[in-house]
């Protein structure tokens, strides 16, 4: 059984931190196909379209029939774990400094047998239950977890190394206006996060929703003064920030007559993400070997029209697009750090600016569980509502027909 | 049945002593055991004809730029990136081109060097799949792989670390006698025992020390070794095999499996036959496969085998007579050499300090390339006395 985790000491500016080293990360193209699952938690293999086989390792032939279509797909994670190891010296400084590191071979009862890391409430040749997780290299990784979950598994050292779990960590906020700052503080809270900061901007703009057991700061993300003065405070103690602040107004470009809400919208949604992460990233990054409260993720909310626009609220598709276009950028510069950077795909909220959209709508409370899931399982792309995951397949599915489907206009007289 | 490798000698076994840390490069140390072993013969590299290469650590050149890196002109050429099983895939290679004319002497040679950190750096991109499906799991290289075999390998057939310790001790015994063993310190079992796990279940004298070194012999004509009056081998009979057993959940066997019957009877001679034992021994648990694979003993009794037994170079099974790569270091791909090296040394009487008496025939296996998840390439030889030294 794993031991709970316990509130770490204060941190001691005057010993060393742990450097922001990562796993090995060199793969195959081939291999990114598990990367690309495990960023949404799915346990996948590759599958010949000719002969069906599953294979692993990744490969660019079918090793039944040569054939080259290879796609990944949802497979069965049972298996058994058939041996053992705990590596005790490793060559690679991120293993050197986290071992004993316990890893094994497992037979899946899909077929193959792959190399995985293990969890530590798994028995000797016990059956498993195999996860796909992305490792602090953003790459996919294999772990085998006991086949019924056991008390406080999610707190083991592997599965604090491949999620961004809010368990003891603190978390900036940076929005208390926004719709689901409170439902997200309270989620946060419930998940054992150490701390809640919120930020707030022209505190005289009228009474603040209900926010129990935050700590509410001043914060102006249109303000680069506001976001270093708040950074320079407790940049150093931000694990995971979360970026709520968002401005939004119906319209297409011919809709606005003028340039006013847009250039609000890109201020905000586009500048902000950038002033926020000018002043916290690299602080965060420097402070991702930091122990049980090191600084793990960054998070996003994007509409998931930021993959196509939806021409009735264009310039705010824009702002998203925009959004995300930095939020992608910043996984890259992120990357060699270990901070993982999550977006959370949303279609329509439910607030006053998307009245005119029909159901369904994602409430606060729902986005709010979806993130701390997200967290918790250490995802990077996380698809919230059901816009959001239509909007993905579709897009998936064929860019261009969903562009024409997005922007179709009305009949002809 | 296999044609025979009638009227081929293998001659002038020449090891370059190993070093823990070299500063030079893999064309130095090649370079000397090249040297090294035509000056055994009496030749210079004008009299070769063939050459063939093997090592890991040669970037961004392969055999053919050593052609003009050592002012040679071969009408036969070879590179085997095959780490553990190149000796006897170069050896097959060169035999069949001596046989057939292709070339009149062949020079087989296996070096690599060690710098400060090149055996990390050699990790790190030593096949796709290990990248890709290995190396992200606690990145402990084949002292992770080997460690899953063993554990595995003690669970199915009972062995323990003493019966592989045992194995280990006897090693360190032979290389006391040897001259260019890198290990020269006494081992007990209880030391071994002792020693401070790597991976478990395997531990600091489970593992193969890396180092620079070089390995080299050639490869001529009976008629040619006779003319130049130089003792040689016959080569008796030889095997490779690649990625047997594929659908093996965990590697318990080898390629060898696959082959043994052409092997014993290409030989005509048994495994009770061999007056000594070569294995490929980076890891214990791959001695024991091969002892069992080559038929010494059913799967899995390699342990109550050799528990038996006394594996010096005085015992009743001489086994690595120069201490293998156990006790002599593991000098990349001449690791894939060294057993090979020193059995033409002993059934042509000149192994010196580790010359196991009125030793005729010898056992030489060979395995190489971890890829993923077990080794790929498996080899073995019988070599046989033609001329004493």
């Amino acid at each position: 059984m794993t031991d709970p985790l316990v509130p770490p000491p204060r941190k001691d500016p005057q010993k060393r931190s742990v450097s922001p080293t990562r796993p090995p990360e060199w793969r195959s193209r081939a291999a990114m196909g598990l990367t690309a699952a495990a960023a949404e938690t799915r346990f996948a293999l590759q599958s010949c379209t000719e002969c069906g086989a599953l294979q692993y390792p990744p490969r660019d032939a079918c090793r039944s029939c040569l054939g080259t279509d290879l796609p990944w797909v949802d497979a069965d994670p049972a298996g058994t774990l058939l041996a053992e190891t705990t590596v005790r010296h490793s060559t690679k400084l991120y293993f050197r400094e986290r071992v004993p590191w316990r890893m094994g071979s497992v037979q899946l009862d899909a077929g193959p047998v792959v190399l995985c890391h293990l969890h530590p409430d798994v028995t000797p040749r016990a059956r498993v239950r195999m996860t796909n997780r992305l490792d602090r290299a953003g790459q996919g990784v294999l772990i085998a977890l006991p086949q019924t979950p056991t008390p406080h598994m999610q707190e083991a050292p592997i599965m604090r190394a491949v999620t961004s779990d809010p368990k003891l960590r603190r978390v900036l906020i940076t929005d208390a206006r926004a719709a689901l700052t409170p439902a997200l503080t309270r989620a946060l809270l419930e998940a054992g996060a150490a701390t809640v900061f919120v930020g707030l901007s022209e505190a005289w703009r009228g009474p603040l929703p209900q926010i129990e057991g935050a700590e509410v700061l001043p914060l102006d993300v249109t303000d680069t003064a506001s976001v270093q003065k708040l950074a320079g405070e407790i940049g150093g103690k931000v694990d995971i920030l979360i970026n709520t602040a968002r401005f939004l107004r119906p319209g297409g470009v011919l809709a606005r007559g003028d340039t006013g809400f847009a250039a609000t919208e890109m201020e905000v949604n586009a500048m902000g993400l950038m002033r926020l992460a000018q002043a916290f990233g690299p602080g965060m990054c420097g402070r991702t070997g930091d122990g049980v409260n090191n600084a793990v993720a960054w998070v996003n909310i994007l509409d998931a029209h930021a993959l196509s626009p939806d021409p009735a609220y264009g310039s705010f598709g824009a702002s998203q697009a925009a959004a995300r276009a930095i939020a992608l950028s910043l996984r890259g510069e992120f990357r060699a750090s270990g901070l993982r950077v999550m977006n959370a795909y949303v279609g329509p909220t439910e607030e006053d600016w998307f009245a005119p959209l029909p159901p369904p709508k994602v409430a606060p409370k729902a986005l709010a569980r979806d993130i701390v899931a997200g967290l918790q399982d250490g995802a990077e792309d996380i698809w919230c509502g059901d816009v959001a995951r239509d909007l993905r397949d579709r897009w998936r599915a064929d860019a261009k027909v969903l562009e024409r489907e997005l922007t179709m206009g009305g009949d002809a007289p | 049945m296999v044609a025979s490798y009638e009227g081929v000698a293998l001659v002038a076994p020449y090891s370059h002593p190993y070093q823990r840390y070299s500063n030079d490069s893999a064309h130095w140390w090649i370079a000397k055991a090249l040297r090294g072993s035509l000056e055994m013969a009496g030749l210079t590299t004008r009299d070769i004809d063939g050459f063939c290469a093997s090592s890991f650590t040669l970037f961004p050149d392969t055999a053919v730029a050593l052609t003009q890196h050592f002012g040679i002109s071969p009408r036969w050429l070879d590179h085997i990136p095959m780490g553990g099983a190149s000796g006897i895939v170069a050896l097959r290679r060169a035999a069949r081109a001596v046989q057939a004319g292709d070339a009149s002497v062949v020079a087989c040679v296996a070096g690599d060097t060690n710098h400060i950190d090149s055996f990390r750096n050699l990790l790190s991109g030593f096949s796709r799949s290990a990248l890709d499906a290995s190396y992200p799991y606690g990145y402990g290289g084949p002292n992770a792989n080997f460690a899953l075999l063993t554990d595995r390998y003690m669970h199915e057939f009972g062995a323990t670390r003493e019966d592989f310790g045992r194995l280990c001790v006897d090693q360190r015994a032979n290389a006391l006698r040897a001259t260019g063993a890198v290990m020269k310190k006494p081992l007990s079992l209880a030391q071994y025992l002792g020693a401070m796990m790597i991976a478990d279940p395997i531990a600091l004298f489970d593992c193969v020390m890396p180092c620079a070194g070089a390995e080299a012999f050639l490869v001529m004509s009976v008629e040619e070794a006779t003319r130049r009056g130089l003792p040689f081998a016959t080569l008796s009979a030889a095997i490779e095999r690649h990625n047997a057993h594929a659908d093996d959940p965990i590697q318990l066997r080898g390629g060898w499996t696959v082959d043994i019957d052409t092997l014993w009877q290409m030989a005509q001679a048994g495994p009770g036959d061999m007056d000594l034992v070569q294995t490929y021994d980076d890891y214990p648990v791959i001695s024991f496969m091969q002892i069992e694979d080559l038929g010494f003993c059913a799967k899995g009794g390699a342990a109550d085998f050799l528990r038996g037994r006394d594996t010096t170079v005085t015992g009743d099974f001489p086994h690595n007579t120069s201490g293998g790569q156990l006790s002599g270091g593991q000098a990349g791909a001449a690791g894939g050499y060294i057993g090979l090296v020193e059995a033409i040394r002993q059934v042509t009487g000149q192994a010196g300090g580790t010359q196991v008496a009125e030793a005729r025939r010898a056992l030489v296996s060979g395995f190489g390339m971890i890829n993923f998840d077990r080794g790929v390439c498996s080899a073995a030889a019988v070599l046989q006395t033609g001329v004493r030294a």
